[in-house]
């Protein structure tokens, strides 16, 4: 297998629920991040909170780099053609579907949500689908 | 207040493990999509390491209807599979595939500084606000 972390991901996935577990200990609610971003520009229920949650997100890795005097890699297509296409259908398609790779993915699977499960198994699968055609046109290897 | 510093706090730690397992990098999401070729199946190992975490803990407070801090747990009530679940995600697939990036790692990665996810963000923004129109 191609680049396989399993143990990094495993220690990283741990720490994610442990967030999850946290936020809904406190404050009663789900830890979907398509949820929480959407909220933030369009409800002025939680704002603060909401803003708070997003900006851990951003302080969280960068504290670790400080810490740990680490860096990781990102590595995206330069195509801001694919970048405007994705970010729009990331947006209107979780906020239509309710949920993203946290909200669904995460709290929803851990619930047993049957409406979490097909909604992961779907965008799980038009995502193989659409990396398949992306790799037929060449756009990745 | 507390709530406040809580909110903060989850970010964090929830950060903190979306880099450790590497999702913030769309090339390894892109590696998880790519079924046929050169798969990388991290993303299930995070995904899995997250949900054993949680689900003993949503199954030990399925009863409770307050967190600790008093506020009422609210969960999603709807339980029918209606075209809107289906669409919405099938295309939210379709633009996880694109750049391999979804909500959390898009914002996280404001922290590596790449200008390139500050579009992709304004898109999503766009893409949030359309959805109030159908």
């Amino acid at each position: 297998m191609y680049n396989f972390t399993p143990i990094s991901a495993l220690t990283g996935g741990i720490i994610i629920g442990c967030a999850v577990v946290l936020y809904f200990y406190t404050t009663g609610r789900l830890a979907g991040i398509s949820g929480i971003f959407a909220n933030t520009f369009t409800s002025k229920v939680n704002r603060s909170s909401n803003i708070l949650f997003l900006l851990g997100l951003v302080l969280g890795p960068l504290g670790y780099f400080y810490f740990s005097k680490t860096h990781v890699n990102f590595e995206i297509t330069n195509s801001y053609f694919l970048i405007i296409i994705a970010g729009f259908l990331v947006g209107f398609g979780t906020r239509m579907g309710g949920g993203c790779t946290s909200g669904h993915g995460i709290c929803g699977i851990s619930r047993i949500s049957v409406r979490s499960i097909i909604a992961t198994v779907t965008f799980i699968f038009t995502g193989m689908l659409t990396v398949f055609i992306l790799q037929q046109y060449g756009i990745y290897l | 207040m507390s709530e406040k510093i809580f909110s903060l706090l989850s970010g964090i730690i929830f950060g903190v493990g979306l880099v450790l397992s590497g999702m913030t990098n769309p090339e390894k999401v892109i590696g998880f999509l790519s079924i046929t070729h050169n798969w990388d199946a991290s993303l299930i190992f995070v995904m899995g390491g997250a949900i054993i975490v949680t689900a003993p803990f949503f199954y030990i407070l399925r009863n409770r209807n307050r967190s600790s801090l008093g506020f009422d747990i609210k969960l999603p009530k709807k339980i029918d599979l209606d075209k809107k679940l289906i669409i919405g995600s099938s295309l939210f697939g379709i633009g996880w595939g694109l750049v391999g990036l979804c909500p959390g790692p898009a914002v996280s990665s404001i922290a590596l500084l790449e200008p390139i996810t500050l579009i992709f963000l304004l898109a999503m923004l766009v893409g949030i606000l359309t959805s109030k129109y159908i």
